[in-house]
């Protein structure tokens, strides 16, 4: 369990990687699993002008 | 279990897609060495690397350009190659190929100042579509219905610092039915295809449009097939649309997503890039 650095809600780790892209399920702000052990998050990289597919 | 075989994974982040592609990994036992984009370091010279062959799964242009020349650098075959993402990720590149390729495309005018892209738009003639030579999600794409509109937009990109909006990629509107299709190849096979349905003239699933089944369709199928090795081949996602003249290819997307497409056609898309990425490493 950590806390979302945008709203400080409490985040679980439930089947996630690290990298993995996921929704704050209180504030819904993009967060990435910064670690897995110890479970620790950060706000996700903000999309570039160069970004796509 | 390990085959052997030690896939590389150079991304910047963990998407649904990502995850699939490591979950099929894991499945038929390749090793993973994760690169992500905003950590690896590259020496002229390789030391430490691990990997036989690199899956490109970065989002960033300008990372998975120099990166995949690297990989290339240090003898790693990669998917997509280093040219490959070179061309589809410039739009002005992509549609040269096509061209030249015989590939049906909107027309299109390119012009290098603010001046000429006013020109570039009356040659195209109102309503045209002002995109940037760089970027995907359909961003910073204009729809221009006048003059008037268009030399304001021209003033606004004219004042973005980013040399990328110092030049103008004008295309025609194409009239289409309120969406497009996208069609994914691998190795020069076509996989699967939907609809990508919105109100709104951009479709891209990005920006919310809806993924819709398309019906076996042998033209459609032969056209991205065409378009992808036109390119040059690997994995791919061509973009069309159904104008008054028939199919056109608009784009050639070099990292695509598919949680959509997997959504509706419950192709297992992530499970037949690793199997494309296990060829290549073969080979």
């Amino acid at each position: 369990m950590t806390q979302c650095p945008e709203c400080e809600a409490s985040v679980q780790l439930k089947d996630m990687i690290e990298g993995e892209i996921f929704s704050c399920p209180d504030c819904g702000v993009e967060l990435e699993v910064s670690s897995a052990q110890p479970f620790a998050v950060a706000v996700a990289p903000k999309e570039k002008e160069d970004w796509g597919e | 279990m390990n085959n052997g075989t030690t896939l590389g994974l150079f991304y910047t982040i963990i998407r649904p897609e990502e995850k699939w592609i490591l979950e099929a990994a894991a499945a038929r036992g390749l090793a993973v060495e994760r690169l992500a984009d905003d950590e690896v370091t590259f020496p002229l010279v390789q030391n430490g690397m691990k990997s036989d062959i690199v899956l490109n799964r970065s989002v960033s242009h300008t990372r998975s350009l120099y990166a995949l020349r690297f990989f290339e650098h240090y003898g790693l075959p990669t998917v997509n190659r280093y040219e490959v993402v070179n061309l589809c990720g410039d739009k002005i590149l992509t549609s040269l190929r096509l061209q030249e390729a015989g590939i049906p495309t909107p027309r299109t005018v390119v012009a290098l100042t603010p001046e000429a892209a006013l020109r570039a738009l009356d040659e195209v003639g109102y309503p045209a579509v002002l995109k940037p030579p760089i970027g995907s999600w359909g961003r910073l794409m204009a729809k221009v219905d006048d003059r008037e509109e268009a030399e304001q937009i021209i003033e606004h990109k004219d004042a973005l610092a980013s040399p990328m909006h110092s030049v103008f990629y004008v295309q025609e509107y194409v009239p289409k039915p309120d969406r497009d299709i996208r069609v994914q190849v691998i190795g020069g096979a076509f996989v699967a295809a939907i609809y990508r349905r919105s109100s709104a003239w951009r479709t891209n699933t990005a920006r919310g449009g809806e993924g819709e089944r398309v019906e076996p369709n042998a033209e459609l199928e032969e056209l991205a097939v065409k378009a992808a090795e036109a390119v040059g081949g690997g994995v791919l996602a061509v973009d069309l649309m159904e104008s008054p003249n028939g199919l056109v290819v608009h784009e050639v997307n070099h990292t695509p997503e598919f949680k959509t497409l997997r959504a509706v056609t419950g192709v297992d898309i992530a499970a037949k890039i690793v199997d494309y990425v296990c060829e290549v490493a073969r080979r």
